[in-house]
């Protein structure tokens, strides 16, 4: 059992431990965040097989700096998976606001990890060096697109808790706002 | 105490409600007003086919068949594409358009082609009007596009209609 997971245990113990009060207020945010993915699922653009309440399917790749990115590690955080790609403009114009995120909230446990469903890395790197990334990107391909559902529309992103669970699912263009209402909510009640 | 529960309950209803709007107000519908160059929202409706009508036709066996294009990503069309289609690549760059010319170069200009893209909203493709207006210039007479409003995933698979996998 590696450190995340304990940390993970651990943190589902303590937070049964805190109290009929506590719970309640839990109850309470896990009803409105089911009720926003309820209501998410009926949006017209959503992923062939959603993942929502499932565990995030791992996977292990090398990301464009040549470094392992694998997602088990990042367990006790919260993540935001982001499929997109250069060619996608709805993801171009969330991948700023991504950056800003990763600042403000990478201390209170956030990480935002990018899959590119480009066919070209060379075209990838030439598109991020304009950007000034702050988190890691890796190629996706059709096997990480299967694993995940199916990724046959861009952008879609999900939003993991810290215990390696899909909380929500965001296919297209999305209001941001929603986004980061959702994970200001799961970083405070991871 | 039955009293502060009716009130958080009410404030939930409340704070669901205001969420709820939000969400849906994320829909624009698609706006010809809001057509820039190159973007399939210039697309005339007389050169659109609906997935339905499409699926229908791929059904019925003989020489009304289309070639259907898919001028997007190379990595969604491995993941699940419409049986039969080819890749060919995409049509907002240059290579996805030579490999478009090369591959429609020695077709009978009144072959009936049908190009899908579906990678991204219908208002945000990039690639289906390039690709289009290729075959155009090219003197193609009898192209239609697949209308797909969100992506191939919503417009296509999740209806249930067949794909193949692979590239």
């Amino acid at each position: 059992m590696n450190r995340a997971a304990d940390r993970c245990r651990l943190g589902q113990k303590a937070a049964i431990g805190r109290g009929q009060t506590t719970l309640r207020r839990c109850a309470l945010t896990c009803l409105l965040l089911a009720a926003l993915v309820a209501v998410g699922a009926t949006h017209p653009a959503f992923a062939a097989k959603s993942l929502v309440h499932k565990s995030a399917p791992e996977f292990v790749v090398t990301d464009l700096n040549n470094q392992t990115l694998d997602l088990n590690a990042y367990r006790g955080k919260v993540v935001l998976l982001n499929f997109w790609a250069t060619w996608c403009a709805p993801c171009q114009l969330e991948m700023p606001r991504f950056i800003a995120w990763q600042s403000q909230y990478g201390s209170r446990g956030l990480q935002i990890i990018g899959i590119s469903m480009d066919d070209d890395p060379a075209q990838v790197r030439s598109f991020l060096e304009k950007l000034h990334l702050n988190y890691p990107v890796a190629m996706g391909d059709e096997k990480l697109g299967e694993l995940y559902g199916g990724v046959l529309g861009l952008p879609l992103t999900l939003l993991i808790d810290s215990c390696g669970k899909v909380r929500a699912e965001y296919q297209g263009a999305t209001r941001l706002t929603v986004i980061e209402r959702q994970l200001k909510i799961l970083l405070l009640h991871p | 105490m039955k009293s502060k529960l009716i009130g958080r309950i009410g404030f939930a209803a409340i704070l669901l409600t205001f969420v709820t709007l939000d969400i849906q107000a994320q829909w624009t519908p698609p706006s010809a007003a809001a057509a820039q160059p190159g973007s399939a929202l210039t697309i005339p409706q007389a050169e659109l086919i609906q997935p339905e009508a499409l699926n229908h036709l791929l059904q019925k066996a003989g020489p009304q068949k289309p070639l259907v294009l898919q001028v997007g990503s190379h990595v969604l069309f491995a993941q699940a594409h419409i049986p039969g289609a080819e890749y060919v690549g995409p049509g907002s760059q240059p290579g996805g358009l030579q490999a478009l010319r090369d591959r429609v170069s020695s077709l009978a200009r009144n072959q009936f082609i049908v190009l899908y893209c579906g990678c991204c909203p219908w208002n945000h493709c990039p690639n289906i009007e390039p690709a289009l207006s290729k075959l155009r210039e090219m003197g193609f007479t009898n192209v239609k596009v697949l209308y797909l409003a969100d992506n191939f995933g919503a417009g296509w698979v999740n209806k249930g209609y067949p794909v193949e996998q692979g590239r």
